[in-house]
């Protein structure tokens, strides 16, 4: 057992393994489903339905995958430096200030266009703040990040009550949001997308901030793998010494890549803020933060695998209200316990089959250079 | 004498919301010492609740349900000690699939087999703990100063109450004056040391997260059979984060984890109390800020501005013997 884990081939590494450990994850979820006393199978088609039946619950599902792609791409970026950042649930909540304020100022004289890049500007700044104080904290005085994030997030929950109920809020109103935004603070649908598929949207808000997701994915990808920092931040996760030893600057990284998954984190802010809503509620973000670690876990936090994970998600959401509403005694919170399931099996027990796959393909592997020594001779 | 009153009334309710706090900061005092981070005492904690109000509604007995608690925060204990101590996996992923795993089941599950929007049904007598008078609470209770502090303030709590206060200087024995204490806090400090001694650090390891278990079932217990009267979905309303805070707070030491506790549960009483009522000087406090507090107050220890909080170093990295 304590003998280093065998180089696999990719594709078990990147394609097998994840698979297996997912199927295991809703294996226990479909017993979860018998012990409720309703057929897992039912369940499952009821998922597939809710979640691809028609244009509309498509849109859905792709709408939930958006805000689970920026959140999952946050807990990416901060992994490949060696850093658990629990916190994109607060920074996606704090994020939403800079949304709100940007909406609030300009949407009744600027068209959506203008509105937008300013939004995005403003969710990233204030995601990437609330990510720069855990992250300048573990640089310089040691803490350790897990922890400040967990206790950024309640703090940022406290923070947003208290902007929410105090200062945000319209006067003579009594609900804890900000008011409806006019036009301008209204992000397009992309029915046109879905349209080119022959599919209708209907209601669903699937909106622009989609193909921006997509964007970040790949600016993600081109900042780990083909810059300089990215190189930093990779060689700071795989080694801190190493890293020192080669003049990298570790507190300067840290700082640097907490602020960036904050602020992706922040982003996340736009979907429901100016696609959905169109004001800033009481817990808009409903714990899409803490999808984003199993998301990255699942996506072995690339952004090729973290956009199908984001949309297995999304499937998850839509396909579960779906449930919810033909299975009564299923609700939503079955997705919480999946999301749980998938972040054991494919985080904490990833390496627990990879002992017998890695056997597996050893055999394989002698038994073809066997062939080839017979045929040889 | 209003004052004196106000702040018994205080004291009082300040225990009453710090017993889960300080059972579940001392069962992460056990793990943690050992050598395994644990963020999922909010989920063992929630876990057990849910066991407690569901065991105890159904069979009538309180022991029932209380032992059915501890069951299921030991068996949640375990599948974090097979995740991180024997596959060698995430302390800290693991700790968080642990509080969603948990937080899901107990609301489909409570929903399924007692059909009142994730309630388990409201318990009756027997079935809950009962409070306790320690003796003579009534005959002194009109003795100036003294009386109300022992009627009101000492006497009149549940067993678990005094079991959690109990469990601080039994924590403080077992971990400082036991070969078994001993042994665990080297195995959060220098785990090879103490294989080379011969001692087993997995089979070690696991018998600290067992601990663990325990005592976040008597946490979980309390929330469901004590402080109310059966379950309600998310009754920890992360308390378990809050105990993690303490545990941090107090430098995990096991007097201190009491006084952080305590602090803890002050400000959260403080809260409730001053909700609306400005404070002479400062004005009127918002809620929310009393609310962020503990866990301000934390980042600012764990920046190191109020001493320093080292944890045990090989805390959260699992142990290979040998390559």
């Amino acid at each position: 057992m304590s003998t280093p884990y065998a180089k696999l081939p990719g594709w078990v590494e990147y394609g097998l393994i994840p698979l297996i450990n997912l199927a295991v994850a809703f294996l226990v979820a479909g017993l979860v489903v018998l012990l409720v006393g309703e057929n897992p199978f039912e369940a499952a088609y009821h998922l597939i339905n809710g979640a691809f039946g028609r244009g509309e619950y498509i849109g859905f599902t792709l709408y939930y995958a958006t805000t689970f792609i920026f959140t999952g791409l946050a807990v990416a970026v901060a992994f490949h430096a060696g850093l658990f950042n629990i916190g994109g649930e607060g920074q996606a909540y704090v994020g939403g200030i800079g949304v709100a304020l940007a909406c609030l100022w300009l949407d009744q004289v600027m068209p959506w266009y203008v509105v937008f890049p300013l939004a995005i500007l403003g969710s990233a700044f204030f995601g990437a703040l609330w990510a720069f104080l855990p992250g300048w904290l573990q640089a310089r005085r040691g803490s350790h990040i897990v922890i400040t994030t967990i206790m950024f997030n309640f703090i940022a929950s406290s923070l947003m009550v208290y902007l929410l109920t105090r200062v945000l809020k319209p006067l003579g109103s009594m609900a804890p949001q900000t008011r409806t935004f006019a036009e301008g603070g209204q992000l397009p649908k992309l029915d046109w997308l879905l349209s080119i598929f022959g599919l209708n949207v209907g209601t669903a808000p699937f909106n622009i901030s989609f193909l921006l997701a997509l964007a970040a994915a790949f600016g993600v990808w081109v900042l780990i793998w083909r810059t300089r920092l990215g190189y930093e931040m990779r060689t700071m996760g795989h080694s801190p010494s190493a890293a020192r030893y080669a003049g990298i600057r570790e507190s300067r990284i840290t700082v640097i890549a907490m602020m960036i998954s904050g602020g992706l984190a922040g982003m996340m802010a736009l979907n429901p803020i100016m696609g959905e809503q169109f004001r800033m509620q009481l817990d808009f973000v409903q714990g899409a933060g803490f999808v984003g670690i199993a998301v990255a876990l699942m996506g072995r936090s690339h952004p090729g695998g973290i956009i199908p994970a984001a949309i297995l998600f999304g499937v998850l959401y839509q396909g579960g209200a779906e449930i919810a509403f033909e299975m009564p005694s299923i609700s939503r919170d079955m997705i919480v316990i999946i999301q749980g399931l998938v972040i054991l099996f494919a985080g904490a027990l990833e390496n627990m089959f990879r002992p017998a796959i890695t056997r597996a393909f050893a055999m394989r592997g002698q038994r073809t250079a066997a062939v080839v020594q017979t045929k040889g001779a | 004498m209003d004052f004196f009153h106000v702040l018994v009334v205080l004291l009082e309710s300040t225990i009453r919301v710090s017993v889960p706090l300080v059972f579940a900061a001392l069962a992460g005092l056990f793990t943690e010492r050992a050598g395994v981070f644990d963020i999922g005492l909010e989920g063992k904690m929630l876990g057990a609740a849910f066991a407690a109000g569901a065991v105890a509604a159904v069979t009538q007995s309180v022991w029932m349900g209380l032992l059915a608690a501890i069951l299921i925060s030991i068996l949640l204990s375990l599948v974090h000690g097979y995740a991180s101590i024997t596959q060698r996996g995430n302390q800290i992923v693991s700790g968080v699939a642990i509080n969603f795993i948990v937080a899901g089941s107990t609301v489909i599950l409570g929903e399924a087999w007692f059909r009142q929007g994730g309630r388990t049904p409201a318990l009756a007598e027997g079935a809950r703990f009962q409070t306790i008078n320690l003796p003579g609470a009534d005959t002194i209770r009109d003795v100036p100063v003294l009386g109300p502090i022992y009627a009101d303030l000492l006497s009149g709590h549940f067993l678990l109450t005094y079991l959690a206060f109990a469990m601080v200087p039994a924590s403080w024995w077992i971990l400082y004056r036991t070969r078994f204490g001993l042994r665990l806090r080297a195995v959060g400090e220098n785990p090879g040391a103490v294989d080379t001694a011969g001692i087993s650090v997995i089979w070690l390891r696991y018998r600290a997260v067992i601990c663990c278990g325990i005592l976040c079932g008597f946490a979980g217990a309390y929330l469901s059979l004590a402080m109310t009267a059966g379950f309600v979905k998310g009754m920890t309303a992360g308390k378990g984060y809050i105990a993690l805070a303490a545990l941090i707070f107090a430098k995990w030491r096991p007097k201190n984890v009491m006084f952080a506790c305590l602090l803890f549960g002050f400000l959260d009483a403080l809260a409730i109390r001053l909700q609306g009522t400005p404070l002479p000087l400062i004005g009127q406090v918002p809620v929310q800020l009393m609310q962020a507090l503990p866990y301000i107050l934390t980042v600012i220890l764990l920046a190191g501005f109020i001493g320093k909080a080292i944890p045990p170093k090989a805390g959260g990295v699992p142990y290979v013997k040998e390559r």
